[in-house]
C-alpha cells in the first residue's frame, strides 16, 4: 500500500485560495455603487447576451465575476431561492441577507469540497426605501461574506479599484454622476477605453414600482459621460 | 394546481439540475408537470360554478380587461369587493371565474412562473406562450372541476412582437382559444356578450371602450344575481384595467365612479 503525501491543510487552503485568485483576476472588475434614488452595478462587458448582472427578486439584484458558468448557476439558484421563499410565504419576506448566506454557505462548501474550488465572487445588492436600508453583501470564493457600505468592488482589480471609487464617492450622488465615477474608475485600472456599447449596468430604484431592477441602455450611459465632459 | 414547487422551501440553495436528454416529455415528467388527466368522484354539474361576470376586448391601444367585485356561496353573497382582474406580468392581464380561493391560488402560481422565466431566460415568454402555460395549469384542475371545484380564467395581454392587443378564453379540459373583438366568461358572460356583440367596434378610442366595459357589467348585473353591480354610495366598483404598449394600467377608482355614474343616468 502506498502512503498518500502529507500535505498540512494551511497549504491545502492557501493552494486552492491561490488558484480561485488567479482565475478571478482573469475577468473583468465590477462595481456597485449607492447613489441617491437606489444602487448601481457596473462593469465592462463585451458580450450582449451573457449577462453578469441580474435581477433576483423584486429589490434584489445580482452581480458576478470570474467564470461565467459558476456564477451563472448561483445566479439561477438564487432566483429559485427567492421565487420559492415568496411564493410560500410573502414577496417581502425574501430578503438579500438570506440570500447572501444562502451564497456564502453554498460557496464555502464548495471551496473545501469539492475537487475545483469556484472561481467567483458574486454580490447581492438590496434598495431599500430609505438610503440606510441599502444593503450590499460580497462573497468571496471561500465563502467569507462581508457586507459593504457605500460602494463595493471585485474582481481582478478589487483594491485599487475601491482606493479610486473611496477618493471620488460623495452621499447623494445623483445617477450621471455616479456613473461617470464608476466608469472613470473602472477604465483608469483596466488602463483602457471602454466603448458605450463595451459597459453592462444596470440600477435597483427605489423610484420604481415594484420590480426596482433596470438595465441601462448604452445611450443612457453614453449620455451620463459626455454630460459630464461638457460641465468640465 | 401543478404541484411544482409548492410550498416546499429551500433552506439551502437549490442547485439542482435537471437532466431531461433530448426528450421534451421527459422534461415535464422529470418535473412532475406532465399533463394528466385523472377524473375524480362526483358528478358536480360543469356550468355551475362560475359566478361572476369579467369581460375583455380589443380596442384601438391594446386590450381592456374589467370585472365585477361579488363573490358568492350559494344564494349568499359572501364577498362584495373581491378582486378578479390580475396583472399576469408587465403586459399581460388575467381575470378568474370559478371557485374562488382555487382561482386566487393558481393566478399566483402563474404570475410567479412568467416572472420567473423572465428572470431565468432575461426574456418575456411570448403572449402565445403564456396562453399556453395557463391553459396546462387549467388542465391539471380537471380532476378538481369535476368535484365541482372549477376555475376557468380569461387571460389577455399585448403582444410585444406584433404589436396588437389579444384576448384568449379557456374551457374546463384546457383548452386554449384565441377570441378576435371580445370575449366573456362566468354567470353573468353570456349577458354581458350580448351586449358587446351589439355595441363593439373596431378601433375605439380609450375613453369609448372603458365606457362599454363598465355598461357591459352594469347590463350583466341586472340580469344575474352572482355578479355584482355598480354601487356609487358604497364605493363598489368594477375594476376595469388596460394592457397596451404602456403595459399593465388599473384605471383609477375615482375614473370608474366617473363613467359608472354617466353609465347608470343613461340606462332604460
Amino acid at each position: 500500500m502506498t502512503l498518500p503525501y502529507y500535505v498540512p491543510p494551511e497549504q491545502l487552503i492557501k493552494d486552492r485560495a491561490d488558484f480561485a485568485r488567479k482565475g478571478i483576476a482573469r475577468g473583468r472588475s465590477i462595481v456597485v455603487l449607492e447613489y441617491a434614488d437606489g444602487i448601481l452595478l457596473m462593469g465592462g462587458n463585451t458580450s450582449r447576451s451573457l449577462h453578469k448582472l441580474g435581477e433576483i427578486y423584486d429589490r434584489i439584484a445580482f452581480a458576478g465575476v470570474g467564470r461565467f458558468n459558476e456564477f451563472e448557476t448561483l445566479r439561477v439558484a438564487g432566483i429559485r431561492y427567492a421565487d420559492l421563499k415568496g411564493y410560500s410565504y410573502n414577496r417581502t419576506d425574501v430578503s438579500a441577507k438570506g440570500l447572501a448566506n444562502a451564497y456564502s454557505q453554498t460557496v464555502g462548501q464548495i471551496f473545501t469540497h469539492e475537487v475545483k474550488p469556484y472561481e467567483i465572487e458574486v454580490l447581492v445588492a438590496e434598495v431599500g426605501d430609505d438610503p440606510d436600508d441599502n444593503r450590499l453583501y460580497h462573497v468571496r470564493f471561500d465563502g467569507t461574506l462581508h457586507d459593504a457600505r457605500r460602494f463595493a468592488a471585485m474582481g481582478g482589480h478589487d483594491e485599487r479599484l475601491a482606493e479610486r471609487l473611496d477618493v471620488g464617492y460623495r452621499d447623494g450622488m445623483d445617477l450621471a454622476e455616479t456613473i461617470r465615477l464608476a466608469a472613470d474608475a473602472l477604465e483608469h485600472v483596466e488602463e483602457r477605453e471602454i466603448a458605450a456599447d463595451g459597459w453592462e449596468a444596470a440600477v435597483l430604484d427605489r423610484t420604481l414600482e415594484r420590480r426596482k431592477f433596470r438595465r441601462l441602455g448604452a445611450d443612457e450611459i453614453a449620455a451620463a459621460r459626455s454630460e459630464g465632459r461638457s460641465e468640465a | 394546481m401543478t404541484g411544482e414547487g409548492g410550498g416546499i422551501v429551500p433552506s439551502a440553495l437549490p442547485l439542482e439540475h435537471v437532466h431531461p436528454g433530448a426528450s421534451f416529455s421527459a422534461l415535464l415528467e422529470g418535473r412532475g408537470i406532465a399533463p394528466r388527466w385523472v377524473v375524480g368522484e362526483g358528478t358536480a354539474d360543469l356550468t355551475l360554478a362560475e359566478a361572476t361576470t369579467v369581460l375583455s376586448m380589443r380596442y384601438a391601444d391594446g386590450v381592456v380587461m374589467a370585472g365585477d367585485r361579488r363573490a358568492t356561496a350559494g344564494n349568499v353573497i359572501a364577498h362584495k369587493r373581491v378582486k378578479k382582474v390580475y396583472p399576469a406580468d408587465r403586459f399581460s392581464a388575467v381575470a378568474i371565474s370559478g371557485t374562488a380561493g382555487m382561482a386566487l391560488e393558481m393566478i399566483r402560481l402563474f404570475q410567479t412562473e412568467l416572472e420567473h422565466y423572465e428572470k431565468i431566460e432575461d426574456m418575456r415568454l411570448s403572449l402565445e406562450g403564456k396562453a399556453n402555460y395557463l391553459a396546462r395549469m387549467v388542465r391539471n384542475n380537471l380532476a378538481l372541476a369535476f368535484q365541482g371545484l372549477v376555475v376557468i380564467p380569461l387571460f389577455c395581454g399585448y403582444d410585444e412582437t406584433d404589436r396588437v392587443g389579444r384576448l384568449y378564453t379557456f374551457d374546463v379540459v384546457g383548452g386554449r382559444y384565441e377570441e378576435q373583438d371580445y370575449a366573456t366568461t362566468g354567470s353573468g358572460g353570456a349577458e354581458a356578450r350580448s351586449f358587446l356583440k351589439a355595441k363593439w367596434v373596431e378601433g375605439m378610442a380609450e375613453d369609448a371602450v372603458l365606457e362599454l366595459a363598465v355598461e357591459a357589467l352594469v347590463a350583466a348585473a341586472e340580469e344575474d344575481a352572482a355578479t355584482g353591480g355598480v354601487d356609487l354610495k358604497r364605493g363598489i366598483l368594477p375594476t376595469v384595467v388596460t394592457v397596451s404598449d404602456a403595459g399593465y394600467v388599473e384605471i383609477p377608482d375615482e375614473r370608474i365612479a366617473e363613467i359608472a355614474e354617466r353609465v347608470l343616468e343613461g340606462r332604460p
